[in-house]
């Protein structure tokens, strides 16, 4: 088992509710980082999703297409955030790394190459958001070989026979897209959040984190009372570009924030 | 199109089950657009099957783009070339002017046959924005065009008619503000708005089924060339040559003669200030394989997996991926793909206006000057047909500056 699933079995057997934070590496430039993961985790983070620059990202909304415009300006690549990884295990061995991305950095670095480059950086999963399982085969048996657990996503329209397949192939947890749209559109509906939860509960035992519109403490909170954990981006995303020019105000305002989702989930 | 549904051993057999032509291909895209390419899949399926869609299609395409285009000897042109005979197929006299508006109607017929009420396109240089604006109008639908910033400001022309035609243009500032950002924007816009909206991919790329229902939706142009010629001349012809950007016009000629093997089908990419000076839109011939917009195919990205930025002198080609289905041609070799750069591009546009009183596209001028070249060293029993994708009214401006001349 990998540290991704331990952590969040540990987390089951105490009773208590993932928090998952996602930030670009780079953003807004590369020295920021490291630190920031660290202070993530000093005020309450579970796990970190370290997003992966990349020119396309088909996925995101303009919050976080932004963040990877401005770690881009600096030429953060893959191998970087490999580097920032390997820098944060070196402080910090008991929080999980989850890398997020797109495929083409992956498949241009080679994916037997990118396994054990990640492994040995201490990355402990992956999140890559345009490659869903059928295309991934090669991908997850070469991720797990490496004990990198491979998270695949479901989203509002995904129909019970998908749901089980991806359930399957997905490992340490699955994510759940609680909106039909980009990272940070819209907002939460609850009610419909719950109803789906219900329905995947039924089909998998893998925990389920919930993102893509988990604004605050009190969506957070909300969130967790139906779902195995909320992950924060475009909020914290937002908040980093409203400070990128004053990097200790920065620092500050997302350890502050993040504190506050903390104490909203508990 | 009974030959789609061949046995594994042709070339009609693709894309398999999954949507891939060998290794590309696919449907690399998030969970949240799944149901939506599903939907669209077996949509499409049942409607290649439904008279009154067919019917339908059949009656817009003859009554309202104006099918057939002419297959034309282009007399004065062979001379100059002093070799093999060449064809020009006359996609430049469809309605709108080019090919595009072939997979366009198909497009907005299926929005209709699925109660959707809106329709949304990317564009680049802006004729595929022009195609969709004008079936949406066409077909009463709404209609929202992606573009980019950039490229807003090089096509003004366009844009104002996609704004008469009843279209909202939206730009795009992200990314490199030009086409493949605009794909991003609309795949976007798709994946939040997908109950009342279906999105028209303007080539044979994106996700799978985009690339297979592009192909055939322009299958249309192969098909009649075939007929056109063996009337006209006899037998088939020696080469088939048509410019690559996205590759649904070069899709459209070529797939009707896959199986015809003696037939030559050759792929013309941008090279725009040349292959050598890495700017330019030639992935087939340059790039690498990765995976962009819903695909794996051959694309143009830099040592870390990044997508660059391209450059050719026509919007058109001005893309840094290929539709799976060239890829897969290329590597079983049965297509071969070259590049043409501006310059030969440019030559070839003044060309074809002096000699045959024809006014090509900038993008389709990529096709003419590599069949000048073919023709000159094939026999003059022999005969080439180049796919005159649209013709170049949008490109004047452009030229004229080259010329000294501004007409604004
Ligand atoms: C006249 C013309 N030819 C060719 C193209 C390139 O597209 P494709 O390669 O899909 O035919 C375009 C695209 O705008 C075009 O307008």
């Amino acid at each position: 088992m990998g540290m991704l699933s331990e952590r969040l079995k540990s987390l089951a057997s105490n009773n208590k509710k993932a928090l998952v934070a996602y930030i670009v590496a780079g953003d807004p430039e590369p020295g920021v980082t490291v630190p920031l993961m660290h202070r993530l985790v000093e005020n309450g983070v579970d796990v970190i999703e370290l997003g992966v620059p990349f020119s396309d990202p088909e996925a995101e909304g303009p919050v976080i297409q932004l963040a990877h415009e401005r770690a881009l300006a600096h030429n953060v690549s893959l191998g970087n955030c490999l580097e920032m990884a390997a820098e944060f295990r070196q402080a910090d061995q008991v929080t999980p790394i989850v890398l997020m991305g797109y495929l083409n950095p992956v498949e241009t670095m080679g994916y037997e190459n990118f396994a054990v480059k990640a492994a040995s950086a201490g990355v402990n999963g992956t999140i890559i958001v345009n490659l869903p399982p059928e295309e991934a085969v090669d991908m997850s048996a070469i991720l797990e070989s490496n004990d990198i657990e491979p998270v695949y996503l479901l989203a509002p329209t995904t129909t019970d026979e998908r749901a089980r397949m991806i359930c399957q192939a997905s490992k340490g947890f699955v994510y759940y897209v609680s909106l039909k749209g980009t990272t940070g559109a819209g907002n939460l509906d609850i009610n419909d959040v719950s109803e789906k939860m219900e329905r995947f509960k039924k089909l998998s035992e893998l925990p389920i984190m919930v993102g893509f519109g988990v604004k605050d403490g009190p969506g957070a909170r909300a969130i967790v009372q139906v779902a195995d954990g909320a992950v924060v981006g475009s909020a914290i995303v937002k908040l980093m570009a409203e400070h990128k020019d004053d990097l200790k105000k920065l620092s500050d305002e997302v350890g502050q924030f993040v504190s506050e989702l903390r104490a909203a989930i508990d | 199109m009974s030959n789609l549904d061949g046995n594994n051993e042709s070339l009609f057999a693709y894309p398999d089950e999954s949507g891939h032509f060998g290794q590309f291909g696919g449907k690399f895209v998030s969970e949240t657009l799944m149901a939506a390419l599903q939907d669209l899949e077996s949509e499409y399926y049942r409607l290649r099957q439904d008279i009154t869609f067919q019917e339908e299609l059949q009656r817009d395409l003859s009554e309202y783009v104006g099918r057939a285009s002419p297959l034309y000897f282009a007399k004065r042109l062979t001379t100059q070339a002093g070799g093999a005979k060449i064809y020009l197929k006359r996609e430049d006299l469809n309605h709108t002017g080019a090919h595009k508006i072939n997979n366009c109607i198909g497009q907005a017929l299926l929005a209709k046959y699925m109660g959707k009420p809106r329709v949304i396109a990317e564009t680049g240089a802006g004729q595929h924005g022009v195609a969709s604006a004008t079936v949406a109008a066409r077909f009463g639908l709404e209609c929202q065009v992606y573009m980019g910033s950039e490229d807003i400001k090089r096509q003004s022309l366009n844009v104002y008619r996609m704004k008469l035609l009843g279209a909202e243009v939206v730009p795009v500032h992200s990314g490199s503000k030009t086409l493949k950002d605009a794909l991003n924007e609309a795949m976007r816009d798709w994946v939040t708005n997908v109950d009342d909206t279906h999105y028209i991919i303007g080539t044979v790329a994106g996700p799978h089924p985009y690339p297979m229902l592009v192909r055939n939706f322009q299958a249309i142009i192969g098909e009649e060339t075939k007929r056109q010629f063996a009337e006209q001349h006899g037998g088939l012809p020696n080469a088939v040559v048509a410019c690559v950007g996205g590759g649904s016009n070069a899709m459209g000629i070529f797939y009707p003669f896959l199986e015809d093997r003696e037939v030559r089908l050759i792929g013309v990419e941008a090279a725009g200030y040349g292959l050598a000076s890495g700017r330019h839109a030639a992935p087939l011939n340059e790039g690498a394989v990765g995976v962009l917009h819903g695909n794996r195919t051959y694309l143009m990205g830099d040592a870390n997996g990044q997508i660059v930025e391209t450059h050719s002198i026509s919007a058109g080609l001005d893309y840094p991926g290929v539709g799976p289905e060239h890829a897969f041609l290329k590597d079983v070799r049965r297509a071969e793909y070259v590049a043409v750069d501006d310059t030969e591009a440019l030559d070839a546009f003044r060309a074809l206006n002096k000699l045959e009183g024809i006014l090509p596209a900038l993008e389709s001028s990529h096709a003419v000057a590599y069949g000048l070249k073919l023709a000159s060293k094939m026999d003059p029993d022999e005969s080439i047909v180049i796919n005159l994708s649209g013709r170049g009214d949008k490109d004047i401006p452009t030229v004229a500056k080259l010329d000294g001349i501004s007409i604004d």
